[in-house]
């Protein structure tokens, strides 16, 4: 299993995907340790494929074609942005609340970008790559590594390579099987939807902060939904985040000398 | 017109994860910034819960994919994968109405 995910046979060929691992001045890589990343990153690729497999059937039980579904697992690959763009498109809000509300789920990659930019130190289109793969997951696993440049730098481009290659394909796949299907709601895709939000969710709530914006923006969306337009109460959520968010760096700032 | 959506939100994340590459640190490393980044997911995934959870059309209604996230929130307490919460609350909510 590890041999068919495996992204760099070594010798590493020249032009590989992946920079030079060790750089001068750097201690080098462990071979045990390179093998544990990699495990890792299949370990990971394969859960969050399983999961692209509710996504792609959800899409589709949405209302959005096979095609539209494959795209948005290979040029969007971001998890919570996709759910959102579908969930709010299927439930009959606008295109631009769906939009807006995408990017503004995908608005931490860039802040991940910031930290992974002085990780990789990657040019031209290496680096336009190293930015598609930016995400939750291979940001975590170069944090976790930090204290080895060379381990950080495998940690991310191997859980990058192995979540997208699964992803795409879990996507395929449950997109083909929801395709099969005639009546979505009968097999209770509908309620498969909110599943979906709390399991992305969960692991967000670790302290009180998260649970005061989780809860207060289930609050604003719950009062919006009967009276402003779908899509609407989402996005409007984004302003809890924004005013705890604001207090807290306020009461941050307050306590430095 | 869904392909606008799937085009338009594409391109935009797809920005948004370069932008981090391109721009200087100073600009976007500020506390403020950084903690809002990190709470509009907690905000808005949990508005996109009870909204999917409760909206139907433009009312609210309790129906079988309450129960659907009850269960979802049982499996996740017993760390099941995402794969088997999705699936049980699917099957949750289709029982459900089999029996309804």
């Amino acid at each position: 299993m590890g041999r068919t995910v495996d992204p760099w046979p070594s010798p590493r060929p020249e032009g590989s995907l992946v920079p030079p691992q060790d750089q001068p001045g750097e201690p080098a890589l462990a071979a045990e340790r390179s093998r544990a990343i990699r495990a890792n990153a299949l370990g990971i690729g394969l859960a969050t494929g399983a999961y692209a497999i509710s996504f792609g059937a959800i899409s589709v039980a949405s209302g959005l074609s096979l095609w539209q579904t494959q795209v948005l697992s290979l040029a969007m690959f971001t998890g919570a942005s996709q759910f959102a763009l579908v969930g709010i498109l299927g439930s009959g809000g606008g295109i631009l609340a769906a939009v807006i509300t995408a990017w503004l789920l995908g608005a931490r990659n860039g802040l991940y970008g910031l930290s992974m930019a002085g990780v990789l130190k990657v040019r031209s289109w290496r680096r336009l790559l190293a930015a598609q793969w930016t995400i939750d997951e291979s940001t975590a696993m170069a944090s976790g590594n930090q204290d080895h440049p060379a381990a950080s730098r495998l940690a991310f481009w191997s859980t990058g390579l192995s979540i997208y290659v699964l992803w795409n394909l879990g996507t395929l796949l449950g997109a083909l099987g929801a395709s099969s299907l005639d009546d979505p709601a009968r097999f209770g895709l509908d309620a498969a939807i909110p599943a979906g939000f709390i399991a992305l969710l969960w692991p967000r709530l670790k302290d009180r902060s998260a649970w005061i914006v989780a809860g207060g923006g289930a609050l604003v969306a719950l009062t919006l939904t009967p009276i402003a337009s779908p899509g609407v109460p989402v996005l409007a959520s984004a302003l809890v985040a924004v005013v705890v968010g604001t207090v807290m760096a306020r009461s941050i700032r307050r306590r430095q000398p | 017109m869904i392909w606008i959506a799937v085009l338009a939100g594409s391109l935009g994340c797809a920005l948004l994860k370069f932008a981090g590459y391109l721009v200087p640190g100073s600009v976007l490393d500020r506390p403020a910034v950084r903690i809002i980044a990190g709470l509009l997911p907690v905000a808005m995934l949990s508005a996109l819960v009870v909204v999917q959870t409760f909206a139907s059309g433009p009312g609210l209604q309790v129906d079988a994919r309450l129960a659907g996230l009850a269960v979802a929130i049982v499996a996740l307490l017993l760390r099941a994968p995402f794969l088997v919460v999705v699936l049980a609350a699917a099957v949750t909510a289709a029982v459900l109405r089999a029996l309804t």
